[in-house]
């Protein structure tokens, strides 16, 4: 941003060390670089769901919110057409959390007009946590913009690559790919699982939308099983406090 | 409804989503309850993703079959802390194996 000597002047910011302008930089695209990896999972299993390739991509460049478009695939997957409801539903619920992540975000960008329009776009999980992670308001600032962006660019480009190698792959479950969905979900699941008031949640919704899946419609038990996270309402049993807010 | 109208809609939504956070009182959404429940419905979401398409046979019957042996896999390699799309490929690689030797 500036060129300025370093050390602290007397008034206005600090300019950013160089250290720790190349330490964000390289935490940044490197999140990017391992998001966009599994965007080639994304575009395949949407075009096993039955999207189209522009369909696919317009999902990512979008709706971009990588848990989300899982969740509106796998139900579109399960259901097709008929469902696409509950895919909207599980989709919106799962995105949630951005908002939080845009409050948490709220004082450290101090964005306005056109720019703030940026930011929301590019409020997910990875961006926060770099973001937040970073002691300095202007380290967090660049660990956000440079995170979002690159993890933006590069999920589009992996989606779009992927939704051809889906296109060209014929029945998905010849190479697995309807596990991959499972698998997907659990490795999202993962990271979120600390503490036993998380594993409780997870073990709630999980049963939920077992035992209503021969009586509902597909996409539904998903839906209905999201009340589990009412558990969270009482609060903590544990010292840790964090139900599955994931920053990893 | 039309796949395009529910993929816009969808994506209005989650967008609407972020921005409400950049636009709302903090106060609005930052209660102890409201944080805690919103930030636990991901776990719950996911949980039931992992279990529907794990066990969801055709017409809604509930079936074991390669699907669950991905998903062994897949914690297995999570235990070891594998990335992301290491995970997502071990599960694929178990179920399509699974299958060509004829079972699942």
């Amino acid at each position: 941003m500036s060129s300025a000597p370093p050390g602290p002047g007397p008034s206005g910011p600090t300019p950013l060390e160089p250290n720790t302008r190349r330490r964000v930089l390289r935490q940044g695209l490197s999140v990017g670089v391992a998001t966009g990896a599994y965007g080639i999972s994304f575009g395949a299993l949407a075009v096993a769901a039955g999207l189209d390739v522009w369909q696919t991509c317009a999902l990512s460049l979008l709706m971009f919110t990588g848990g989300s478009q899982f969740a509106f695939v796998g139900i579109i997957a399960s259901g097709g057409l008929a469902s696409a409801p509950s895919a909207i539903a599980a989709g919106s619920m799962l995105g949630l959390r951005n908002a939080l992540y845009a409050l948490e975000l709220t004082p450290l960008l101090g964005v306005r007009g056109p720019r703030r329009m940026a930011a929301a776009q590019l409020t997910i999980d990875e961006s926060m946590a770099v973001a937040v992670t970073q002691d300095d308001r202007r380290a967090a600032r660049l660990g956000f913009w440079v995170t979002g962006i690159s993890v933006y660019v590069l999920w589009n480009l992996t989606t779009f690559a992927g939704a051809l190698v889906g296109n060209a792959i014929g029945d998905p479950r010849t190479y697995g790919l309807d596990a991959a969905a499972c698998a997907a979900f659990i490795a999202l699941l993962w990271p979120r699982l600390r503490g036993r008031d998380s594993i409780a949640i997870a073990v709630a919704g999980g049963v939920v939308a077992t035992l209503l899946t021969p009586a509902l419609p597909p996409g539904i038990p998903v839906v209905v099983a999201a009340a589990a996270a009412l558990l969270a309402w009482r609060g903590p049993r544990e010292t840790d406090g964090s139900a599955g807010v994931a920053t990893p | 409804m039309n796949l395009w109208v529910a993929i816009l809609v969808a994506a209005g939504i989650a967008f609407a989503t972020k921005l409400a956070g950049y636009l709302i009182p903090a106060q609005l959404l930052s209660g102890p309850r409201t944080r805690r429940v919103t930030g636990a419905m991901p776990v719950a979401l996911l949980a039931a993703l992992v279990a529907t398409q794990t066990f969801t046979g055709p017409s809604g019957t509930l079936v074991v079959d390669a699907r669950l042996a991905a998903v062994g896999v897949a914690v297995v390699a999570l235990l070891l802390r594998a990335p992301f799309i290491v995970v997502v490929v071990a599960g694929a690689a178990t179920a399509a194996g699974l299958r060509w030797i004829g079972w699942g």
